[in-house]
């Protein structure tokens, strides 16, 4: 056991590097990915509209920015595309060679994908500058303690959306046609996870979408990071979203891994 | 002529027969399109619950928009995407050559080689959206009206397409892009709400650099009576320019075409 750990931490940075090689060497791709993902701005302009003759319950203008840029940052801090990686290296048979490797594909696949962080910042980070330009810092937070913990949120945030992604992907081992299932889960996760509107305003109106939104995983992985980066929350509720969003990692964390090997079994049936 | 409406329909017949051959995504797929009509009615549901109008659109013309929204939608997913997902394939894999050597014009095979039935549903949601909307205004529109509706959302389908074939065209350059639909989608994504709600430089980027306001805000606003004939016009002929200077892309791509297999 110990020496499976060690061999894993050994490979992280190679696999580290593949990763950043493979984002460079796909950057159109890449480039094309980051484009797609320009919803917030969309919605954006149309909450503006909105609010543009005064407040709309609770959220003016310059709250609407930071709220909505939020979404921009951490949705592409967060995106990952491992469930089409993988559904798609089940299918053509590629996944047999990862199989092989003295490392679990879990690991793998996490570090290619983390590889592109670095370049996912470099879009992020302009539009942090304009948030702040933009919403004249009184939208976004100042507690120092707030702030430390954005990092913790982001980071779960993203083990979330990996992990889930994963499982999706790992449907791939039963059904031969996931895309519509991944169309499905997209849309779920609009609804609760504060993309389309912040969860305030949609449980204001829709008190049971609200409700339901409670005990599903999607608001810890978008809404809980911008609450952190733009509201003023007492320390109880900021401890609280991050305890939740600890909870949802380790549960999804445990999907994805028991997915995994009640697929993998199935993948050695086919194959063999 | 005939010879291509045979070649279409024979290509729609597989793709019926191929999506009949799954026949419990049926299910999925209805369960699928009524909780996309939620996502889409949501965020105007909250937003009118407070204001009477946003951006010169009141509750019942702006659901008459998103159901133009959802029925172009529809029909991008339905013929569009998927025939792209294929051409990109093709592309890549060399199959592409195959069209090439066939004697019909190879943009027409792949603009129709692959359709998914099921976007049927998006479709009547849409126009039952549309009917309540027509319903919550208390005036079903005018004859003339509905004509008008009718031929500018094809004009916005034909804006679509055209968008669509640019896209392919680049794919010709830039092999490896599976993501381009979702490219696509996200384009169309901005025709989700009407144009007025983008201000200032955004408004006329997206009025005329990258006319998403020809797609679904002009077709609303004819069916809802509140189009002049003159924008109309301009929505048509704005189409019909965008399919034209899309046709001279995709002859130039074509020109440029070295198979992936030589």
């Amino acid at each position: 056991m110990r020496s499976t750990a060690s061999r894993t931490i050994r490979a992280l940075p190679t696999l580290l590097r593949i990763g950043v090689a493979e984002t460079v060497a796909y950057r159109a791709e890449f480039i094309v990915w980051m484009l797609t993902s320009t919803m917030p701005l969309i919605n954006l302009a149309f909450w503006s509209a909105v609010a543009r003759d005064g407040a709309f319950q609770g959220y003016d203008t310059p709250q609407l920015t930071a709220y909505f840029l939020g979404a921009l940052i951490v949705r592409n801090l967060t995106g990952n595309w491992v469930a089409w990686q993988l559904s798609e290296e089940i299918r053509t048979g590629v996944l047999s060679m990862r199989l092989l490797r003295p490392l679990h594909p879990i690991v793998a696949y996490a570090s290619s994908q983390s590889a592109a962080l670095p370049f996912r910042s470099l879009i992020a980070l302009p539009i942090a500058v304009i948030l702040l330009v933009s919403a004249g810092g009184g939208a976004i937070t100042h507690d120092p303690a707030q702030l430390a913990l954005l990092l913790p949120s982001l980071l779960l945030a993203w083990l979330i959306t990996f992990a889930l992604m994963f499982a999706l992907g790992c449907l791939s081992f039963w059904i031969t046609q996931t895309f519509g299932i991944v169309t499905f889960y997209f849309g779920l996760w609009s609804l609760f996870s504060g993309y389309m509107m912040p969860m305030d305003m949609m449980t204001s109106k829709f008190p049971i979408v609200g409700y339901l939104a409670k005990w599903m995983p999607f608001y810890s992985m978008l809404g809980a990071p911008i609450e952190l980066m733009t509201k003023h929350l007492t320390t109880g509720k900021m401890l609280e979203i991050v305890g939740i969003q600890a909870g949802w990692t380790v549960v999804c964390i445990f999907v994805a891994l028991r997915a995994w090997s009640a697929g993998v079994r199935r993948f050695e049936a086919v194959g063999g | 002529m005939i010879k291509y409406l045979r070649l279409v329909s024979v290509q729609l017949r597989t793709s019926v027969a191929q999506a009949m051959a799954y026949r419990a995504d049926f299910l999925i797929q209805g369960v699928m399109s009524l909780a996309w009509l939620g996502v889409a009615l949501i965020p105007l549901l909250i937003a009118f619950d407070k204001r009477p109008s946003i951006a010169g659109w009141d509750r019942a013309s702006a659901m008459v928009m998103m159901a133009y929204f959802m029925a172009v939608k529809a029909v991008m997913e339905g013929i569009i995407s998927p025939s792209l997902t294929d051409l990109v394939e093709r592309i890549r894999s060399g199959a592409f050559d195959y069209i090439l050597l066939k004697p019909v014009d190879a943009q027409l095979m792949i603009s129709a080689s692959r359709y998914e039935p099921w976007r049927v549903f998006d479709l009547l949601g849409a126009i039952g959206l549309a009917t309540y909307g027509f319903v919550q205004r208390g005036a079903a529109p005018s004859l003339a009206h509905v004509a008008a509706g009718l031929g500018l959302f094809v004009a916005g389908v034909i804006a679509v397409y055209a968008l669509w074939i640019v896209c392919a065209a680049a794919s010709f350059w830039v092999v490896r892009l599976d993501n381009l639909v979702y490219l696509l989608s996200a384009v169309f994504d901005i025709a989700r709400w009407p144009v007025q709600v983008f201000r200032g430089g955004w408004r006329f980027v997206f009025t005329f650099i990258i006319p998403v306001a020809v797609m679904t805000t002009f077709p609303a606003m004819a069916l809802l009576g509140r189009l002049d004939a003159r924008t109309a016009l301009a929505t048509v002929g704005g189409a019909l320019l965008m399919l034209a200077i899309s046709r001279l892309i995709w002859r130039a791509a074509i020109r440029n075409y070295t198979s992936a297999s030589s």
